[in-house]
């Protein structure tokens, strides 16, 4: 059988780009080995270890378990959108001031994840809960991280950073 | 690893989507939120011929809150469930079920017309159908129809779905005399559960009028457990109720071993989960402080 190809135009962190792909193409597979935005990491690639999560018109989603076909006429956001300037985002420094990651490998995708709850106004006990279980890191034991989601959360608004978990 | 090669289809209305299905249900895989088909694709477990996508059908990620039942579309998110006011109002146990099922970030995807079709012997919605006596609307060309969940759960990802069949809608009947819990074991939240109960009381002045207890986990589709049920029907809440009905329920499944556990630990989780559930039900007069999990 013959693969089937069509051409996907995506709004990538704010710039438009169109490739003819392949329709089983993985929108992970599409941002790394189309446009070469390799920030976005593949783990397990059936959506449990959360690394290739990006936000697909806002929302937080495995990019491992979506078609770049379905992400047609999309914004996606990845995490080369979060320094365009060279200059980290404030989640980023979080995580580089608590020592949030190791290796990296699963920074990308947990980024992602708070940028998306940031925006949506969760709490710090969420964000460092259900919102980073749907990440794995394998070396941190997550207290680098919670530690940044928790710096990072006092910076936001009173009513956002109250309920801190310890 | 990829999915193999395979041909796709996005219709745009419900009937260009049962015209595919129509003409390729056989080899065709329906493509909703893609949460356990594409790990399917991408391990190669699956291999359609073709994938009819429906995440660009209008009119199917609608939910509707009846007097009888909350009618929920296909396509509506496990995300959305968990957020929608009227949903909570008219059926808080759906909720409560769906924030067990893995992440956010999944949730965000996951449909609950897929969940449903998909059929896993583990997974919450269908367990909850079962407790609610509630329905799966199918359609194809040739029209509609609705199945019951005791005929729509055949097996392990098997269901009544005819494969030109598309599931619309899942009826969850609203029973306003009963109150439900979803309880369930993980060994990580956001696993499938070892086993999940969903149980409805109407209980008054603490003795059971009538009672609803369904499970997951614990066989190859969703279980209702009625000697449970009869047994808490007239019985007064305590622990002694507690434990005779757990222990009820444990010896009405037979789940097989796996690599998640012995057929021995379900039923025993099984067990606990029932009379904890019980132990800990609120009775009326406690109605105000519900929220404590069990």
């Amino acid at each position: 059988m013959k693969a089937e190809t069509r051409e996907v135009t995506i709004s990538v962190n704010g710039r438009e780009m169109t490739r003819r792909t392949e329709v089983r193409t993985l929108l992970s597979d599409f941002l790394r080995h189309e446009l070469g935005l390799t920030g976005t990491h593949v783990g397990c690639e059936h959506g449990v270890c959360g690394a290739c999560t990006v936000l697909v018109d806002g929302v937080p989603m495995r990019s491992c378990l979506a078609l770049a076909v379905q992400a047609d006429g999309a914004a996606v956001e990845t995490v080369e959108g979060l320094a365009p300037e060279g200059e980290l985002s404030q989640m980023q420094q979080a995580m580089r001031d608590e020592h949030g990651l190791q290796c990296g490998f699963c920074t990308p995708g947990i980024l992602m994840s708070m940028l998306a709850a940031e925006r949506a106004g969760v709490s710090c006990a969420e964000a460092c809960g259900d919102v980073l279980g749907g990440h794995v890191c394998r070396c941190t034991g997550y207290q680098g991280i919670r530690a940044a989601v928790r710096r990072r959360w006092a910076a936001l608004p009173a009513a956002r950073g109250e309920e801190t978990p310890a | 690893m990829k999915p193999a090669v395979f041909s796709y289809l996005d219709p745009r209305t419900v009937e260009e989507a049962l015209d595919a299905l129509g003409e390729h249900g056989d080899d065709a895989s329906v493509l909703a939120g893609g949460q356990s088909l594409v790990p399917l694709l991408n391990m190669r477990l699956a291999r359609p011929e073709v994938v009819i996508d429906i995440n660009r059908v209008p009119g199917l990620d609608a939910s509707r809150v009846e007097a009888a039942a909350v009618r929920v579309g296909a396509l509506v998110r496990a995300a959305t469930v968990e957020k929608d006011p009227a949903l909570a109002d008219a059926l808080p146990v759906l909720a409560d079920a769906v924030r067990h099922i893995a992440h956010p970030q999944i949730r965000n995807r996951t449909t609950i017309g897929g969940n449903v079709a998909h059929a896993d012997p583990s997974s919450e919605l269908p367990a909850v159908l079962a407790a609610l006596d509630g329905a799966v609307v199918l359609r194809s060309a040739g029209g509609e129809r609705t199945v019951g969940w005791e005929e729509f759960f055949v097996s392990v990802f098997t269901t009544a779905r005819e494969p030109e069949e598309l599931v619309t809608e899942v009826v969850f009947p609203v029973r306003p005399e009963l109150e439900f819990r979803w309880t369930e074991f993980a060994r990580h939240h956001g696993d499938f559960p070892v086993a999940g109960v969903c149980l409805g009381l109407d209980v008054e002045d603490g003795v059971v009028r009538a009672a609803r207890l369904a499970a997951t986990g614990v066989g190859d589709r969703p279980v209702r457990l009625r000697e449970a049920e009869a047994a808490l029907s007239g019985a007064a809440l305590g622990a002694e109720t507690a434990r005779a009905v757990g222990e009820l329920a444990r010896r009405a499944v037979d789940p097989p071993s796996d690599v998640h556990g012995s057929g021995d630990f379900r039923r025993a989780v099984l067990a606990t989960l029932v009379r904890r559930t019980i132990d800990t039900w609120p009775d009326r007069s406690q109605r105000g402080q519900r929220g404590t999990a069990a």
